[in-house]
């Protein structure tokens, strides 16, 4: 990237001619825009979700709330599994990124070691399953064989090692000099110690992106709760959501008051789903942009 | 000699007990929720019955799969599923090649980092939310797309409910979920063009557009060669679980695609392996696809997966 910023900054040192600023002027002008229409989804949703049912009805929210109210938040948050959801949803991006780190790094670090005889066939053994599958039935007759239909597990294990992730993570792990592991050896550490004491140290800033990875599949995901749960106390939040937009049901078995305020406990509801993941982006984004350079250099 | 050679290779075995031990929860979970699965792949061949079990229910061979053959759902499921696909490189590829293009020419580098955090945003939000969203906002009577048709003298439409909408509406969806963070790698592509190619092509008087059609291009065409070959070896997906979000009996017609079909007939059906010989024909082309990719990216651009 430097280089190539500095030749073009050097080169505006030179001569900045109009033509120049013009298109400086242009392209920001057409960043601007993007940036607004990535926003304004979220930013209407928000808006609308303070709003007076009327108003959104009359199409009268465009950016801001039209007669603010928060009673479109008041009944969501009585609605009896909100909260339990969204403590399935914790529970399931805690847990389930847990499982997966240990999973990956257990499996990332053995295959990465060269005293391991048979790790070539086992390697070829995991990259296998992410070009060919045996498809959403079989997955599914088999996590119900195994009595794990309307369990957590259904939800954490299924999922519990990603291929894709472990493979980034033992190319992460092969970098580590081999004279770090010997030494660490010749002090009496087996090969957990190893791992614990020496490489997991080491590799916090991958761990962190690839968990990060992990917790957002956990919380973003729906579809495996829609396979393998149906007891409504185990719904993750995504389920929550997609029952009261995308079907309706609050509408179809609610009193004549909440009604009257669909509109507003629908964008309501979509503001609960999203609000924690925007408010912990900014913080986190530098580590997924890092997790996709580091995939890049490997391809 | 060969006591000798199997003593040695025990010895090495032992030495590595612990990564075995380690390496013992990984092997138990791909055997069981990634090659059983697979095994479970014969009910495809047989007439599946729940309380028979796997092994005693009989066998009816290519049943499922010619009856599958000669269904119209074959050609709907194939060519919507392709034409999505297409659709998304046709319009979004492109999309976020410009867009790292734009992001490189920005001087101030806050301004850039704030835009690249806001692209890179969507990319973040549940298919939930945005299918959520999109519902919400074509809405004909209370939705702002059709708010602003009415006040602009046009007729209210029910968008999720015309088939022909439905791929241009999941196209756009993926624009906004996924420009920005399809652009970093471009973007990573670009800056790694060595800066003496940008002041060699400014010496013999190259303006800015000469510069990005000489150099900058040029020096991206392998990255984009390669992600255009892997694509290929997606082509048989296309998101099913986003479209199952959007999906009404009025919108089947496009909106239908293998994953959804298969959820439908089989888990809400129940016709488990009739749904499981759709679903291995997904899997045996989206095979084929992956090797077909490895092998033209083997020969076009020196890089491959094995």
């Amino acid at each position: 990237m430097s280089v190539t910023e500095a030749a073009v900054r050097r080169s505006n040192r030179i001569r900045v001619s109009r033509g120049r600023k013009l298109f400086l002027a242009f392209n920001t002008a057409v960043l601007l825009l993007l940036c607004a229409a990535m926003l304004y989804p979220v930013l209407f949703v928000l808006a609308a979700s303070f709003s007076e049912e009327t108003a959104i009805l009359k199409g009268e929210v465009t950016l801001l709330p039209v007669r603010v109210h928060i009673r479109a938040y008041e009944k969501v948050f009585h609605y009896p599994l909100l909260w339990k959801s969204y403590a399935n949803t914790l529970l399931y991006t805690g847990l389930g990124t847990a499982i997966n780190l240990v999973l990956t790094v257990f499996g990332a670090w053995s295959l990465s070691q060269k005293k391991m005889v048979g790790r070539r066939f086992l390697t070829l053994m995991c990259t296998f399953t992410m070009f060919f599958n045996g498809g959403m039935i079989p997955t599914f007759l088999v996590v119900k064989e195994l009595k794990l239909l309307n369990t957590l597990w259904a939800i954490l294990l299924p999922g519990a090692v990603s291929t894709y992730n472990m493979i980034l993570m033992r190319t992460f792990f092969m970098a580590i000099p081999q004279s770090l592991v010997e030494a660490a050896e010749l002090d009496g550490c087996n090969d957990f110690g190893v791992l614990f004491r020496i490489v997991l140290p080491l590799s916090l800033a991958s761990l962190m992106t690839i968990g990060m990875f992990y917790a957002v599949a956990h919380w973003n995901s729906y579809f495996s709760a829609v396979l393998y749960l149906n007891r409504p106390e185990l719904y993750p939040l995504q389920i929550i959501l997609r029952q009261v937009v995308l079907m309706n049901e609050i509408v179809e078995n609610a009193s004549s008051t909440e009604n009257v305020m669909a509109e507003g406990i629908k964008y309501a509801t979509i503001v609960v789903a999203m609000l924690p993941m925007l408010c912990v982006y900014p913080f986190v984004q530098r580590y997924f942009v890092k997790g996709v350079m580091v995939g890049s250099v490997k391809e | 000699m060969a006591g000798k050679r199997g003593a040695r290779l025990l010895r090495r075995v032992w030495s590595g007990r612990y990564l075995y031990l380690m390496f013992l929860p990984v092997f138990v979970y791909y055997m069981l929720f990634r090659y059983a699965p697979m095994v479970g792949l014969v009910i495809a061949f047989k007439d599946f019955n729940a309380f028979l079990g796997f092994s005693r229910s009989p066998w009816v061979g290519f049943k499922f799969f010619s009856q599958f053959f000669r269904s119209i759902y074959l050609w709907r499921l194939v060519r919507n599923t392709l034409l999505i696909n297409l659709y998304d490189l046709v319009f979004n590829f492109p999309a976020a090649i410009v867009l790292a293009l734009l992001l490189n020419e920005v001087q101030n580098r806050r301004f850039k980092k704030t835009a690249q955090t806001i692209t890179y945003l969507p990319y973040f939000v549940s298919s939930v939310v945005i299918a959520s969203m999109v519902v919400q906002f074509l809405s004909p009577s209370s939705g702002i797309v059709n708010h602003l048709i009415a006040s602009l003298g046009g007729e209210r439409q029910y968008f999720l409910t015309q088939p022909g909408a439905f791929r241009p509406i999941f196209t756009l969806m993926n624009l906004w979920k996924n420009i920005g963070w399809n652009s970093i790698i471009f973007l990573a592509a670009i800056s790694g063009i060595n800066g003496e190619l940008y002041e060699a092509c400014m010496i013999d008087g190259g303006g800015y557009l000469r510069r990005m059609w000489h150099v900058t291009l040029p020096g991206i065409a392998g990255t984009v060669v390669v992600l255009v070959i892997m694509r290929l070896g997606h082509v048989m997906d296309a998101g099913y679980e986003t479209i199952l979000l959007l999906q009404n009996n009025a919108n089947l017609e496009t909106s239908d695609v293998i994953g959804t079909y298969v959820y439908r007939r089989g888990l809400r059906g129940g016709e488990y392996s009739y749904a499981t010989a759709v679903g291995m024909f997904q899997s045996v082309i989206g095979f084929a696809m992956v090797i077909l990719a490895n092998f033209l990216s083997r020969r076009y651009s020196e890089t491959s997966l094995w």
